[in-house]
């Protein structure tokens, strides 16, 4: 029979190892480092609950066991436990990471990705523009055909060995300088074939641009296009102003309407920004998907909350309206509608690499921003901020211990991260919010560590309905039944 | 006896053969978030 001091044990490290949470019911209990998920009943939350709290004092925590269940299923419970962790399926172990990291240290560093700052410029005027619209408080400009050029030779000759490499065309606004979007894309493709690798495009607007003939390029030249919208129209008009300062929905819509048909509905996200003004996110994003769009990313705005971003009065609010959004997702997607939500995209089955889960986006290592002048910065976030400056595609980075310092900052080398459950699906956070809210890479912002936390709970339930659909719900109703017959 | 843990996912997440990156995959800033990282999402190449 199973000890509880041995169940105890598993709990040396604290509970960073399992996490159990429940979404409008539905009671998950996720392995940290192996990714096994479970669906639990009453009696092992509560018992797991007990021993977290308990885990240096056994006798305690059978105790308060005891007195709200029979030995019986006290016992029943500890087996299944135990038994998951000899078959790796709960604590499992994740030491490898560490003889992973020594290898690594000496790894040679190759760019991978370019977020190019065409233009320095906007033809909106939206209030939340961490672009300071469009200039990142630097002047207004526009890249030119020399800068872009001399980018794409920059990133392959940088590259290493990697074939797929990307550039990401951003601004301000992109399209108020499609002429050399035009050109770097065709340069782009035409360079990189000479050197056997493959440039993937994706451009990212405003839709005011976005007419036939921008449409039969990006189509033609297979971009993925994020198209910029924040929901309902009273919450996108509320910030997202033309310049004339009027509202910018209803043209926006039509536009994108447009697009994503004649691209039969693919190779796209409809992309969003949710604020304290509009806490009811969830109703933005359904909207989203009830004008007939199936790609859509919403998040929360990056600012401070005297501006547009959140008190933490707000962050309980925030995290329900997760839960609200993944419920509505879920019956949609139960109904037949076709949802791709973004961040609750987790991929459960199939894990990812581990250099990719333990740091990231890969910012300021291998991921960078260009600026219309040619500048290298750690990415679009960065940009502007002089300590960051790290060189320029003319001369190359010469700041060559900042892409050691980006890359070392990592889930193991972040205290927080390496207590944290989530570590292995958030993979350490934004490097930008924690240096712009605690002035330090290798600490988090703890209010979007509680949102991101939040989202990938919510993610891994709307996963799980994902894959087995109407079982989950006939799972918990031949449990409800059970626990009515005990 | 209903089992009371049912296991959904079996884990592999970190794979043996998947601790050394090709680095192929999309990188996650460039596609839908520009503010909070996802990177949970961006499908691997290899497998
Ligand atoms: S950034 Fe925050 S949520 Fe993500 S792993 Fe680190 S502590 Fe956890």
């Amino acid at each position: 029979m199973v000890r509880i001091s041995e169940l105890c044990s598993l709990f040396s490290d604290g509970n960073k190892n399992i996490h159990k949470f429940k979404i409008k019911g539905l009671p998950i209990l996720l392995d940290a480092a192996g990714g096994s998920v479970h669906l639990i009943d009453d009696a092992v939350w509560d018992i797991l609950e007990s021993i977290e709290k308990n885990r240096t004092s056994p006798a305690i925590a059978l105790e308060e066991l005891e007195k709200k269940y029979p030995p019986k299923v006290i016992d029943e419970v500890m087996e299944e436990l135990v038994s998951l962790w000899e078959q790796g399926l709960l604590f499992a172990d994740e030491s490898f990471v560490e003889e992973f990291l020594n290898a690594e240290e000496n790894g040679e560093l190759t760019v991978k990705a370019l977020c190019l700052h065409i233009a320095h410029d906007c033809n909106m005027t939206c209030g939340y523009c961490f672009a300071s619209q469009g200039s990142f408080g630097l002047e207004r400009e526009i890249m030119s055909e020399e800068v872009g050029e001399r980018t794409v030779d920059f990133l392959l000759e940088n590259s290493g060995s990697r074939k797929n490499l990307e550039i990401d065309f951003f601004g301000g606004e992109p399209l108020i300088n499609f002429k050399v979007v035009e050109h770097i894309t065709a340069y782009g493709k035409k360079k990189a074939e000479e050197y056997g690798k493959t440039i993937n495009f994706t451009l990212t607007t405003n839709c005011l641009l976005l007419d036939e003939e921008v449409c039969e390029f990006v189509n033609e030249n297979g971009m993925q296009v994020i198209l910029s919208l924040d929901g309902r129209k009273a919450t996108n008009d509320r910030v997202r102003l033309l310049k004339n300062g009027g509202g910018s929905y209803d043209t926006v819509v039509e536009r994108i309407m447009k697009f994503v048909e004649s691209r039969n509905h693919e190779n796209y996200y409809v992309r969003g920004t949710f604020t304290r003004k509009n806490l009811d996110f969830s109703r933005d994003v359904f909207h989203l998907f009830d004008l007939g769009l199936k790609h859509v990313s919403v998040e929360p705005v990056v600012a401070p909350p005297e501006e547009y971003g959140f008190y933490g009065e707000d962050i309980p609010l925030l995290e329900e309206e997760y839960e609200n959004l993944a419920e509505g997702l879920v019956k949609r997607m139960l109904a037949g509608q076709d949802i791709d939500f973004y961040h609750f995209n987790i991929d459960l089955d199939d894990g990812q690499c581990l250099p990719r889960k333990i740091r990231g986006c890969g910012a300021g290592f291998e991921y960078f921003a260009v600026t219309p002048t040619g500048d290298i910065y750690p990415c679009h976030q960065f940009v502007g901020e002089k300590n960051f400056l790290m060189g320029n595609v003319f001369e190359g980075i010469k700041e060559r211990y900042m892409m050691e310092l980006f890359r070392s900052a990592h889930i193991f080398s972040k205290s927080r991260c390496r207590e944290c459950w989530a570590r292995f699906l958030c993979s350490g956070g934004c490097h930008a919010s924690a240096y712009q809210f605690n002035g330090n890479l290798f600490e988090p912002f703890e209010t979007a560590c509680i949102l991101q936390k939040k989202r990938i709970e919510c993610g891994i339930y709307f996963q799980l309905y994902k894959k087995f659909g109407h079982k989950i719900s006939e799972i918990m109703n031949s449990r409800d039944s059970l626990g009515e017959k005990d | 006896m209903a089992s009371r843990v049912i296991t959904l996912i079996k884990g592999t997440a970190v794979k043996t053969d998947r601790t050394v990156g090709c680095g192929e995959c999309q990188t996650s800033c460039q596609s839908a978030c520009k503010t909070s990282c996802t990177v949970g999402n961006q499908k691997c190449l290899n497998s």
